[in-house]
């Protein structure tokens, strides 16, 4: 997948790259790991502490309070329904929309973490046994993972939604059963450096078997490139989630879902553009942490695959 | 070189057939077509009726096996909600949904490679931290939020652009501009890795000692190889964004395939949907493909894995 290093000749060009590269990433590097977990961390703190954050409950309907406008319209506008009781306003149903963010971060974070959990098993799993068996067993898997590329997930993903009625659960297992590509053919590549270097050599000349060389010399080796991919998925999943919401197959009302706030805002979009632009911030936010966060660990754990 | 063409055009066959195999059994297990067809009134034994006159009542492989040869013969079967020819419904909405690709993709490409360039160029420069800033920005923007921030800002406030439907170009503006944007990151990165790796390249060291100019050395030289990587991932791209239309060509009431993919969703029609994942999936068959040619016939040394 990556592009640096293939057509690597020469010592002294791979180290003046080696020098330029590091001096990226002692700028970007490090400032992107800093922001993004500081961010990701705040952003789990709030999804965990949401009921101590807000004093209003994410499902209470009051039809008398509805499409109240965030507070900073009493500033600007002069708008006097806007006021401290709901600081970011309140939605169609009357649901404070500070409190439904808040509470939607939950969801958000939980699909990604879940996603990239099942799909980390998938892939990896298939990816370290291509890469280490090679042959006819890499034929076959390198074959499912085409047919899997080939298969388009958002289209894919709403059909199987839709049979079984959108919920977090179906929503999780589809996600996760599409999305293992990735780590499985970063795997693959990342097992096949390993399995020619002497270390596995050793370990197979002493009569380990090849499950335990698999677990005790391949995996630890591949675990920076697992963490790098775990974010890169877990933003994607974050996304696909939310889109499918939108469509109105993923995550079902009244859960605040941020997809699923985004498609209740639309039909407001000539009237209160704020409803959508909060939910798409937050979701914003959140995607471009875990992906600072990623960027951050690859840019530590391999400077030379920076691209 | 012909082995490699036909081993490669053989296992995209392989991939496509695997493709029917799964999409078959998704879509049959979605819906029973029988109820589908009959409609909400039907009684027990119109099911039953029309079970047997469809066929529906064979065994799955029986069906699938006569539903693959039907394909092949170029016929998709009838759409259960229009009643006529699923060909049709697919491929009158086809042209849509490939221009939307083409002008995205190519959006993509002009504002990625040049900014690649430029980037390559000097490695940490403003201008290289700006488009990597740019990149990491973009990478984090859902593209359907994005077009509806577009309709906000150009359909509602700025009236300048259609908010929905495929009529006219001004309506393929913002769909365009949604689509290209997930892809463009990906586009600059790759070429700009491509530039940093292939001017610190001995050939570009000669070119430069020979005393060229240093555009003849950054297109002539440089930017061949670099753009190399690219064509694979443009292809891959280019796949991707067939498939992610659906959701733009549902927010702009566009009328392609990924609209219609939604819309047959969720009106259960499934002869539609099977239909429209086998296009997509052969597109991305094939431009994959041809990625792999092209690659192979610029450097031979891929031709023999």
């Amino acid at each position: 997948m990556t592009t640096a290093g293939h057509n690597a000749t020469g010592a002294e060009r791979e180290e003046s790259i080696a020098r330029r590269r590091s001096a990226i990433s002692r700028y970007l590097g490090h400032r992107s790991l800093v922001i993004g977990g500081v961010g990701l961390a705040l952003l789990i703190l709030i999804a965990v502490f949401a009921p101590l954050l807000t004093w209003h409950d994410p499902y209470m309907q009051d039809l008398t309070s509805r499409r109240i406008p965030p507070i900073w319209h009493g500033w600007f506008y002069d708008n006097p329904k806007a006021g401290w009781l709901h600081p970011l306003g309140t939605d169609p149903l009357g649901r404070d929309y500070f409190t439904r963010l808040v509470y939607g971060a939950r969801i958000s974070l939980f699909v990604g973490f879940s996603v990239v959990a099942l799909s980390c098993v998938i892939g990896t799993t298939l990816g370290v046994l291509a890469g280490y068996f090679g042959g006819r067993i890499d034929a076959v898997i390198s074959f499912i993972v085409t047919t899997r590329l080939s298969m388009p997930v958002v289209l894919v993903a709403l059909a199987v939604v839709s049979i079984f009625d959108g919920s977090l659960k179906v929503v999780i297992l589809v996600l996760g059963l599409l999305l293992w590509d990735r780590f499985a053919v970063v795997m693959r590549s990342v097992t096949l450096q390993i399995k020619s270097q002497e270390f596995v050599t050793a370990a197979r000349a002493v009569g380990c078997s090849n499950l335990r060389i698999i677990l005790t010399e391949i995996m630890p080796n591949v675990a920076n490139s697992l963490i790098i991919v775990a974010t890169i998925e877990m933003a994607v999943a974050i996304i696909y989630e939310a889109s499918l919401s939108f469509l109105g197959l993923g995550i079902q009302p009244p859960l605040p879902s941020w997809g699923l706030m985004l498609a209740e805002a639309r039909p407001e979009i000539f009237f209160a553009a704020w409803m959508i632009t909060l939910p798409g911030i937050a979701l914003f936010l959140l995607v471009l942490f875990v992906n600072l966060l990623g960027d951050g660990v690859r840019d530590i754990t391999a400077p030379e695959g920076r691209a | 070189m012909l082995r490699f063409i036909f081993r490669r055009a053989a296992v995209g066959v392989l991939v496509l057939v695997a493709v029917a195999i799964l999409t078959f059994a998704l879509t049959n297990a979605a819906v029973d077509p029988a109820r589908a067809i009959a409609g909400d009134s039907a009684t027990a034994d119109d099911i039953r009726a029309i079970r047997e006159l469809y066929g529906f009542d064979r065994p799955l492989h029986v069906q699938f096996l006569a539903w693959a040869q039907d394909i092949i013969q170029g016929d998709l079967g009838q759409s259960y909600r229009q009643r006529r020819p699923v060909a049709d419904v697919v491929l009158e909405r086809l042209p849509v949904t490939m221009i939307l690709g083409a002008t995205a993709f190519l959006l993509a490409v002009i504002v990625a490679i040049p900014l690649g360039i430029l980037a390559g160029l000097k490695p940490n420069s403003w201008i290289d931290r700006c488009a990597l800033t740019i990149a990491v920005l973009g990478q984090a923007v859902p593209n359907f939020w994005l077009a509806l921030m577009g309709i906000v800002i150009f359909s509602v406030q700025l009236r300048l652009l259609p908010a929905s439907g495929s009529g006219t170009w001004q309506s393929f503006v913002l769909p365009s501009v949604a689509l290209a944007y997930y892809a463009m990151p990906t586009l600059m990165r790759l070429t700009r890795a491509g530039m940093i790796d292939t001017l610190q390249s001995d050939y570009v060291r000669t070119a430069r000692a020979k005393g060229l100019l240093p555009p003849q050395v950054v297109l002539k030289h440089a930017l061949r190889n670099a753009i190399l990587p690219l064509v694979s991932v443009s292809a891959v791209q280019l796949g991707m964004m067939l498939g992610g239309s659906v959701v733009i060509e549902t927010i702009f009431a566009m009328q392609g395939i990924g609209y219609l993919a939604w819309e047959s969703i969720t009106m259960s029609d499934p002869p539609v949907v099977q239909a429209i994942v086998l296009t997509i999936a052969s597109f991305y068959v094939l431009l994959t493909f041809s990625a792999d040619v092209i690659n192979a016939w610029l450097d031979p040394r891929l031709r023999g894995s």
